[in-house]
This record gives C-alpha cells, structure tokens and sequence, in this order.
C-alpha cells in the first residue's frame, strides 16, 4: 500500500479510511491474536538461542536444544513425571467425570441441585485456596506430599471440567436417535453401546484432552502438593530467577505443536465423519 | 455400566432420553462425588480448623494446636489487607482489558470470520497449549530492561533512562489479563454465536444505528457469556500469584503471594489458612451478588 501503487491520489486516502473504518473490529482482532501470540513466538524462538547456560539474551542460532531437549539438568525428568502424572490424572478424571455427566444428562435423581453445586464450586475457588486446604489436610493427618498427593490433587480440580464437557456433548445429543434404536428393537444396553457412546465420544475425547493440558500446564496446586516432587511447570518456575534453560522453551514449544497437531487432527476426522 | 438395570427389562423402558427413578444414577455418582467431598469438601473443613489453630509457647515450628481462636481472621486481616485489597482492584482491572480486548474478538469469529471461524477458535486455544509459565516468563524477557520494548522506548524523547516495565503494576496486570484472555474469549464466543444475525439485521431495519443495536441488542443477549467469562477471568486472577512474583516488585504482591509465603517461607499455617478461608469467603460472596444483579443463572 505504497504510494507507488495508488496512482489516483485524492482517492486513496478517502479509500484508505472507508476500508479501516469498514474493517476496524477485523484489525482490533488481528492486534489482539498478535498479543495472544507474541510469547509463544518468543519461547520459539529463543528455542534455537545458542545461549549456553542462560538464555535471556539472544546469541545465536542453532539446532543443538531441539537435538538434545534433555541437555539441561532435570529437564526431562521433570517433563516425565508431568506426563505421568497427567495421563494418570487424566484417566481417573475422565472416567469419573464421564460417569458423573451420564447421571446428571441420562437420569432424574434426589439431590441433583447439590451434585451440581459439587461440580460448581471447585471452578469456583482459587487455585490458591484447593491447594493450601489439600496441603492443610495432608499436614493434618501426617501425610507426606509427593508423587500421588498431585494426581489425587489433578483429579479433585479436573473432575468438574470433565463433567461440564461431556455433560454438554449429551445435552446435544438429538434423543431422537436413542429412540430410533429402541424402536428397532435395541435394549438399553446394546443402544447405550452401539449409539449414545459412539456420540458422546468426541466429547469425552475432548474432556481427556481438556483435563491432560490443565493437569500438565497445573503450577498453583502442584506447588503445594508436590513436596520435593518435581513437574516441568514447577522446573520452570525454580529456574525462573536465572533464566530459563532453552532446552525448556523447545519441550514448551514441542508441546505446542503436539497439542496443535492433535486439535487440527480431530477437526479433520471430524468433518470427513460428517461427510460420510 | 450405565444400564445394568437394563438387562433384565429389556425393552419396556422408557424412551425419553431421562432414565426414571432408580439405583444407577447414584452408582455412577458415587465414585467422582466421593472422591470431591474426600479431597474437596474435608480439605476445606480441615482448612477452616487449621485456621482457628495456635502455635504453643516454646513449641517447634509448624507445630499447631487448636484452639478456637478466630482472632487469627483479624489479625491476618490487619496485616495483609493491603495485599488483599490489591488482589481485587488488579484482578478487577485485568478482568476489564480482558473483556476489552476479548469482545471484539468474540464478536469477529462469531460474525465476520465465515469458514475460518473454527480456526480461528483453535488459535485462541493454541497458546494454552505453551505452558502457561513459560508464557509469563517470556513476558518478562519481553518486557524486561534488556527487551526490546524497553529499549525501542528509551529512543524515544519521553522516557529517560530509568525506564522499567516489569517489576511495575503495570506488569502485573497486562500478566494478569494476558493469561485469562482465552478463559473471557470462549464463553463470549458461545453466546456470541448463538446469536440470529437477522436480529441484528431486524435492529438496524427499525432504523437502530450501530451503537445502539449493540447496547440493546448484542449486549444483552452476550450476557450469559459476559457473566461467565468475567467470573472464568476474576477468579483465577485474584488468587493468582505467579504474575505478581514474576513481574511485580515486593510491593505488587498479592493475596496469593501471602498465602504461598505463610505456608513455606514462614511455616505460619493458621495464618495462611485464615487469608485462603477469607479470600474464598469474599470470592463467593462477590461471586453470588454478581450472578443475582447480571439475572443468570445457568453456569454449569
């Protein structure tokens, strides 16, 4: 948009401004996607930083930390026990919270207001508060935090993210199609396993997903849970005050990826189902 | 599991989508409720009983015995309430920028992004996908003294050299309202889009100009939306304490931070279990006038 391309002058600044003012919530989203985006750029790039034992300072280019992630101290174990822990989490969690969806979206019981305010309340206390009252508990009884103290702590907060996903995926369900198998003589149990599963599965596929990134990317209740256990949030944190290795910014920035690859995968199967 | 009953009548059910009365529900319940009231609801009440605890004379640290004594409430008030005035002014102001920023971006993937729109969703997402940590940290290098707004700034004829982003308020909140940003965007965007363009259409028909289709029109059927995503964003923001110690200054600190403090550097747990207990108290109380005054009720 220079003025080498415009040659009609007068009207280029009239053009100008009618295509910003027409456009103007476009380009505020615009900045605003750019501001979600600046640090994850920023951890990117500073993956390839030949920065030695600092990296707060750009000095150079190289492959070596995306050739050997594990290169810095105690930066894989700690993205091996985040791991375990999350899939841990993430199982108990899902089959919890799933179980907990069918109750509240497939049937009519006593003490339904309670059981949602159950589910309500954890999203609605700081994580400060979940992890100080776990840890105060564990004091009490003379438990010493550690390895299980965080999944049981993952498990607490990600049951009602759970819930809430898959609880909605069978809300969305037309009860038209449940009745169609009964009408062809299903019994309950076959139309619970031939139907209302297969439909509910993306939702709780993306509940597990859900629950496995809060579990990972858990900082708040995993520090006072965690005793001398470490997680990568945790290793990042601890290393924070000197600058963060760089091998750290290439398993962010893999798992960035990863996680984008997984999302744009499901999108895919997703439509070519509806398709077919 | 869900349909053990089943097996023995098997077609005589009822074929609504709502199972009738029976034992299954409270099968499928029991095991996530017990596990919510063991490492939820007792915690919380082990909590409230550490908080009334006093340390004996002469005993070690860490050492608590119980003795009723809720002039721990007052005293932790009176020595933090600055920090806990704070936590709720920055995490009210982050809540703000938040929907500022967050709203027109809602409004432009609900409205204006066509076959992008599930695109551009997954790029609202995607940087959760970076730890949130390593996001924060980032933000501090960018914003650090050695980074390069700060010496983009420094050229300039307005700022001398004393010039410093982190370690600011400044910091803290853009902190703040940078990581709960998605949390205010995704339930904008479900109400958002659950919106009928033709009223809009229908407004602007009536000869209602854009301001005022928005005020009457927009806002108030976003408002489920707003709700949620102003409490997604305000209550995580007033406990957080990873933006205020990594890009505040000692006299940033938040409530948070005081809590962490008591319970690790000071091993003061009745203290730190008073503050959680008083900022959850307050959290629900803002929370539950907030839910009355906005008139929405559906949250979960």
């Amino acid at each position: 948009m220079t003025t080498l391309s415009a040659p009609p002058m007068p009207s280029f600044t009239h053009r100008a401004s009618r295509w910003i003012s027409r456009n103007l919530i476009r380009i505020y989203a615009g900045v605003a996607f750019v501001y979600l985006f600046i640090p994850v750029a920023y951890t990117f790039a500073f993956s390839f930083n030949d920065s030695g034992k600092s990296n707060l300072v750009w000095q150079g280019f190289t492959l070596d930390n995306w050739k050997n992630p594990c290169g810095a101290p105690q930066v894989c174990s700690a993205v091996a026990n985040s791991i375990q822990i999350g899939v841990l989490s993430t199982v108990i969690a899902t089959i919890l919270g799933t179980m907990i969806a069918f109750a509240l979206g497939r049937h009519k019981f006593r003490g339904r207001t309670s059981t949602n305010l159950l589910i309500f309340l954890p999203m609605a206390t700081p994580e400060v508060v979940l992890g100080a009252s776990l840890l105060a508990m564990f004091l009490n009884l003379g438990v010493n935090p550690g390895f299980w103290t965080i999944v049981i702590s993952h498990v607490m907060f990600c049951i009602s993210f759970v819930v809430v996903t898959v609880k909605a995926r069978i809300a969305s369900l037309d009860p038209r199609l449940e009745q169609a198998a009964m009408d062809l003589y299903a019994n309950e149990k076959d139309t619970f396993r031939y139907v209302t599963l297969p439909l509910v599965m993306p939702g709780i596929a993306g509940a597990a997903l859900l629950a496995f990134s809060l579990s990972f990317d858990d900082f708040i209740i995993t520090n006072f849970n965690s005793g001398i256990e470490t997680t990568f949030p945790k290793f990042v944190y601890v290393s924070a005050a000197r600058g963060i290795p760089a091998e750290a910014n290439v398993i962010g920035s893999a798992m960035f990826f990863i996680a984008l690859f997984i999302v744009v995968i499901g999108q895919v199967v997703a439509r070519q189902r509806k398709k077919s | 599991m869900a349909f053990l009953h089943g097996a023995t009548r098997t077609h005589s059910g009822p074929r609504s989508g709502i199972k009738s009365r029976s034992i299954t529900p409270y099968l499928l319940l029991a095991p996530g409720m017990i596990w919510l009231i063991t490492f939820f609801i007792i915690p919380i009440f082990s909590l409230a009983s550490t908080s009334t605890m006093v340390r004996p004379e002469g005993a070690q640290i860490g050492t608590y015995v119980q003795e009723l004594r809720f002039q721990n409430y007052v005293d932790a008030f009176v020595a933090n309430q600055e920090q806990y005035v704070r936590s709720f002014v920055y995490a009210g102001i982050a809540t703000l920028l938040a929907l500022a920023i967050a709203f027109p971006l809602a409004y432009t993937i609900a409205f204006k992004a066509g076959k992008y729109r599930n695109v551009l969703l997954v790029l609202v997402v995607a940087p959760f996908f970076t730890s949130f940590l390593l996001r924060t940290v980032a933000w501090t290098q960018i914003l650090g003294d050695d980074g390069p707004i700060v010496s983009t700034l420094k050229l300039l004829p307005f700022f001398d050299d004393s010039l410093r982003l982190t370690a600011t308020p400044f910091a803290v909140v853009s902190g703040l309202t940078y990581n709960f940003l998605p949390f205010m965007t995704l339930p904008l965007y479900a109400s958002l889009e659950r919106i009928d363009p033709r009223t809009l259409e229908a407004a602007g028909d009536l000869y209602a100009n854009g301001f005022t289709t928005f005020k009457k029109v927009t806002v108030p059927l976003a408002m489920p939306g707003i709700v949620a995503g102003t409490l997604l964003t305000f209550i995580p923001a007033a406990g957080d304490y990873i933006n205020a110690t990594l890009l505040g200054n000692p006299s940033t600190k938040m409530i948070g931070n005081v809590i962490e403090s008591r319970f690790f550097a000071v091993v003061d747990y009745p203290t730190a279990a008073a503050l959680s207990f008083t900022l959850m108290a307050t959290i629900l109380i803002v929370v539950t006038l907030y839910i009355r005054k906005s008139g929405t009720d559906e949250l979960v």
